[in-house]
């Protein structure tokens, strides 16, 4: 099965600056990916090449099998997207404005009531977008990219401005477009919001993919490794007389010890404490440190 | 067709809700009916039409105005979109750039043309009740009307073509401004001054079309100021109008090429302009 969006070894470059720089990139049918990075990571560029409103400078696209900068309607008729800060003509209502890009993307109109409630702006969707708060016009600007089921949803920092029970109800829909095999691309700052909620994670500095894998190998990858924590009197006076075999346990503020070890050792690990250990607690590295590790560059690209 | 007529209808219903419509059709007909009846107050006296001074009056009105108002409305047509982030948005929907450029032309020009209709037509009808002029002058105004809407057309077109081109909507501004003097102000000036400076010689009466024909204004104000006996006599142009050799169908069709060539270099530029 082809991809639904391709990318080989994409550049782009803004005068002597590369916003994007060999970066490849899958996205299958029914698979929701996060595009993760600070700002000028390259995560707005990718997503513009993908649509075609940018060039790429080295390397190749391909949307549904075509290339975005040809202009393929009907291709287009079968993306959505919602750039970063969307804004909208602030003159026209809520519900005109919705009206207008399903008029383009010839879908019928009576559906877009619905659209607007599912965003939670039923309400809100005879004022004008002038008055709209930020969350609100990020929530429309949602209802305009689900505009006729598209097959891929290319979506620029989507949650910012909205509160959790909207991201939760926004995560929702996500999930059935995905039952329905469409292909998701979501940029976030925030590699923790996007837990459980993606496939697969691509991490951008400074325009080049760092690293590309589900969350479980990220956290391998980054080289920060689990911790062993545990709460043992036998162990403590052991490792105060330097004796083997706990001579790489840290011993830390509240008689505790830690020991920082590989994912896989931990089963072992357990079944060799001693008998009187308590409080066994394995730590994890937070995904805002797997993050943070791939931006130092400690990371290694999966 | 379908996605031009949809971004069209937009453009004129946003120029409807935010007042443009409203603004421009108010200024024009304040103007026009000024100008209709503290121009045309003489006439009773000199027995002329007050029609056709009427259309004089009309002309060098619209020579400044339509040319700024078209202008205004034009100038941040693209660059401005792009800038507020709509533009992006809007081109990742099914449609081309060429639709969107045209869509907005429509659109502005429909909203030019409701405007000068309706102020223009206050003031024909307003000395049509009190027995205005007669057919050839009333073809006269009609034609007026018209070709004040294809210069409006042209100047929306070049500001489309500056809109396309620069990076920020106070360039655009400036540009803008910069177009409406040079075409209005300066370039019958600094062509007088070249008349003036050689008495006429080496520029012939061809030349002199061309160079007439170079500038919309100038084609706008022949076409309607030497186009009619009756109105070029009371234009003060009568003698230009003999010596001009343009026919009105020349300079409708410099008008109209006026509107085609920086519409069609609009397209051009924004269909390479990365968004």
């Amino acid at each position: 099965m082809s991809p639904t969006i391709e990318l080989s070894a994409v550049g782009k470059r803004f005068g002597s600056h590369w916003a994007a720089q060999q970066v490849d990139l899958v996205l299958h049918q029914g698979s929701c990916v996060g595009l993760v990075g600070h700002n000028g990571a390259g995560k707005s560029t990718l997503i513009k090449i993908m649509l075609g409103l940018l060039r790429p400078d080295t390397g190749q696209v391909r949307v549904l099998g075509v290339d975005p900068a040809s202009g393929h309607a009907a291709v287009r008729a079968t993306l959505g997207y919602l750039p970063e800060n969307v804004a909208f003509q602030s003159s026209m209502t809520g519900i005109e404005t919705l009206n207008f890009y399903a008029r383009l993307k010839r879908q019928d109109l009576r559906n877009n009531a619905e659209l607007l409630e599912r965003v939670g702006l039923a309400d809100a969707s005879r004022n004008r977008v002038g008055t709209f708060s930020k969350g609100m016009r990020q929530r429309l600007g949602l209802a305009q990219a689900l505009l006729g089921r598209p097959r891929a949803l290319l979506l620029d920092e989507p949650t910012t401005g909205l509160d959790p029970a909207l991201r939760q109800s926004f995560y929702e829909i996500l999930r059935d477009l995905r039952r329905d095999g469409a292909a998701i691309l979501l940029s976030s700052h925030a590699l923790a919001e996007l837990e459980g909620e993606v496939d697969r994670v691509v991490v951008m500095n400074h325009g080049r993919k760092m690293a590309d894998g589900n969350i479980h190998s990220l956290r391998s990858y980054s080289g920060i490794w689990p911790r062993l924590r545990v709460r043992t009197s036998r162990m403590l006076r052991m490792v105060a007389n330097g004796s083997n075999p706990w001579s790489d346990w840290q011993p830390l503020p509240g008689g505790m010890l830690e020991l920082t070890c590989e994912e896989a050792d931990i089963p072992h690990l357990l079944r060799t404490l001693p008998a009187d250990a308590r409080d066994v607690e394995i730590v994890r590295p937070s995904l805002d440190e797997v993050y943070a590790a791939f931006l130092r560059g400690e990371g290694t690209a999966a | 067709m379908r996605q031009t007529t949809i971004i069209a209808a937009k453009e004129l219903r946003d120029g409807l809700r935010n007042r443009w419509v409203l603004a421009i059709t108010l200024l024009l007909a304040v103007f026009a009916l000024t100008l209709a009846f503290l121009g045309a107050a003489p006439t009773g006296v000199v027995k002329v039409s007050p029609l056709g001074v009427t259309i004089v009056s009309l002309s060098s009105l619209t020579v400044f105005l339509l040319p700024l108002i078209a202008l205004l409305l034009s100038y941040d047509a693209i660059v401005g979109e792009i800038d507020r982030g709509t533009m992006g948005l809007l081109l990742a929907y099914p449609v081309a750039r060429w639709q969107v450029v045209l869509g907005k032309f429509l659109g502005h020009c429909a909203i030019l043309a409701i405007a000068t209709v309706v102020g223009y037509g206050v003031a024909g009808l307003m000395l049509g009740l009190n027995g205005g002029g007669d057919a050839e002058t009333w073809r006269a105004f009609a034609m007026l009307v018209a070709t004040a809407v294809l210069l409006g057309a042209v100047f929306i077109a070049l500001g489309y073509l500056v809109s396309a081109t620069v990076r920020d909507c106070g360039t655009a501004g400036g540009i803008a401004i910069g177009i409406w003097l040079f075409f209005v102000l300066i370039y019958d000036m600094a062509l007088l001054g070249l008349l003036v400076a050689t008495q006429g010689q080496g520029i012939d009466g061809s030349v002199l079309n061309w160079l007439l024909l170079a500038n919309p204004t100038d084609a706008f104000r022949l076409f309607n100021l030497a186009g009619t006996p009756g109105v070029a006599s009371l234009s003060g142009l009568s003698g230009l109008a003999a010596q001009v050799q343009l026919r009105p169908a020349a300079m409708a069709g410099a008008l109209m090429l006026w509107v085609l060539v920086p519409l069609a270099g609009t397209v051009a530029v924004f269909s390479r302009r990365q968004v």
